[in-house]
């Protein structure tokens, strides 16, 4: 009995498939997304943290500021610069980074996040104001 | 060779040392790094804000007239707090709401009770009790009682739907979200979360006004039949009301001491 055909042939079908969606993305990486900063945050100038540190930290930071806000009774964040802001997820953040669909949601998108927050928290807070 | 039990007691102590010799360099490392907080930043509160020792409500029974006082209450509450209006009753979610004598003081009813007692709402909510049954109930800590204040509030975001504060509390204040309920939301308060489906409900005495230094919002709707101060302070409106007027509490026997007062 000789199978080594088919064994050989079964061996590199299964390789292929194995390895298939490595080759298939092959020269494909997705390029980093263009995140806009609404008009907004621009006459603002700086965020919260310095652009590096929220970059990495903002989920700390939201982190922090809800334990705090919520547990702890304590509501103005006061950061390095001595600049004062409301910890509030909608009515700060969301109101100077207004358009989150191009902003937070791109790169979480990219990111593959799906922060859950917007169940309660308005995620619209300046559309449909009266 | 057989390792003797002298060299194993050698090995084992110097490992021992080499184990708190480290204890330093960790102490050194757990200080180093809370996230999301630069070195520099604080926090603080506002300082327009209400701070009180005890919050504490006096319901004064006697300046109640209708059904319309209640829900004027009613609405302010529900609608700041974005508290959906879901028709079905088991579905139903309240913060404050009203209810017959016989309801509110179970224990009490006779059939000889004032006219005016046995006809009036009575506005009901959470009692803010000065020990809590809700927050010994809670696997999660989700609900808790704000050591500054008194107030019993609560964590949504570590709340797992358990409704074990629900089977504690003896006076139903507080409701499931069994549905989203954003879709019955008339109009969203956009400064304040609403709630998602499947977490637990009830009034927090205005916490997040009281930090901007506004009073409850029920209480400005009440057109004085509510009062709300700081039982710690004993010349505060609350207090003095209290030492003035024979009042009462929801289920006094239980001992959960509320700090919800009713002079009747
Ligand atoms: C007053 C306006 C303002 C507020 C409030 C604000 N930001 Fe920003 N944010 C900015 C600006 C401006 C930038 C761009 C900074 C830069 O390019 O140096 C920025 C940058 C960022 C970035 C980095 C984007 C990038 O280019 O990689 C993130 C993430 C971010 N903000 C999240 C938040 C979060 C989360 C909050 C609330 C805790 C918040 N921001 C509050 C104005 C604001
Ligand atoms: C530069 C890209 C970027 C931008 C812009 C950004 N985020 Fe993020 N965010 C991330 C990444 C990456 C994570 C996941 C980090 C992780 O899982 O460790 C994250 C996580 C989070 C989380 C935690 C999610 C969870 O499920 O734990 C929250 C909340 C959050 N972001 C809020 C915001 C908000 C609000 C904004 C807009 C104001 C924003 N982010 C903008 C990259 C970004
Ligand atoms: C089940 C509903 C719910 C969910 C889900 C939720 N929150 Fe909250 N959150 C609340 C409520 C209610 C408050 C209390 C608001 C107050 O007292 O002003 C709050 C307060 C906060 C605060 C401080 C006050 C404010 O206005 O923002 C922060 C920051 C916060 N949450 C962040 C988050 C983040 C980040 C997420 C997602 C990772 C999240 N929350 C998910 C309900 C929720």
């Amino acid at each position: 009995m000789n199978d080594k055909g088919k064994i050989v042939a079964g061996l590199v079908i299964f390789l292929v498939m194995v390895t298939f969606p490595f080759w298939y993305n092959l020269g494909k990486a997705a390029p980093a997304p263009e995140i806009v900063l609404s008009a907004q945050a621009k006459a603002a100038g700086a965020c919260v943290l310095p652009k590096a540190e929220i970059k990495t930290e903002h989920m700390q930071l939201l982190d922090v500021w809800r334990d705090t806000v919520v547990r702890e009774g304590q509501r103005v964040y006061v950061n390095a610069e001595g600049k004062k802001f409301d910890m509030s997820l909608s009515n700060t953040c969301l109101d100077c980074h207004s358009n989150r669909k191009e902003f937070c949601d791109r790169c979480h998108t990219y990111a593959s996040v799906d922060p859950y927050c917007y169940d309660c928290h308005i995620e619209d807070p300046k559309e449909n104001d009266q | 060779m057989k390792p003797s039990r002298r060299d194993f007691l050698k090995i084992a102590g110097a490992s021992a040392a080499v184990g708190l010799g480290a204890v330093p360099v960790m102490e050194a490392l757990a200080a180093s790094g809370g996230h999301g907080t630069s070195p520099k930043a604080q926090v603080e509160k506002w300082p327009e804000g209400l701070t009180a020792t005890h919050w504490a409500m006096v319901v004064d029974v006697r300046k109640i007239e209708s059904a319309e006082q209640i829900e004027a209450m009613v609405e302010a509450c529900h609608t700041v707090h974005n508290v959906p209006l879901l028709n079905e009753k088991r579905h139903e979610i309240k913060w404050i709401w009203g209810t017959h004598y016989h309801n509110a003081f179970p224990s009490q009813p006779h059939e000889h009770i004032s006219e005016h007692l046995h006809h009036i709402l009575f506005p009901v909510m959470c009692n803010h009790c000065q020990n809590p049954p809700c927050v010994r109930a809670c696997p999660t800590k989700a609900t808790f009682q704000r050591e500054s204040d008194g107030l019993v509030l609560m964590d949504f975001h570590r709340c797992i739907g358990c409704r074990f504060c629900m089977a504690a509390c003896p006076y139903g204040s507080r409701s499931f979200n069994f549905r989203d309920p954003r879709p019955f939301i008339a109009e969203t308060n956009k400064k304040f979360p609403t709630r998602m489906k499947g977490v637990v409900e009830k009034c927090n005495f205005c916490a997040e006004r009281l930090a901007v230094g506004q009073l409850p919002a029920c209480v400005e709707a009440s057109d004085g039949i509510l009062t709300f101060g700081d039982l710690g302070d004993p010349d505060s409106e609350v207090s003095q009301l209290l030492k003035e007027n024979y009042s009462l509490r929801r289920k006094p026997n239980l001992g959960t001491g509320p700090s919800v007062y009713y002079i009747v």
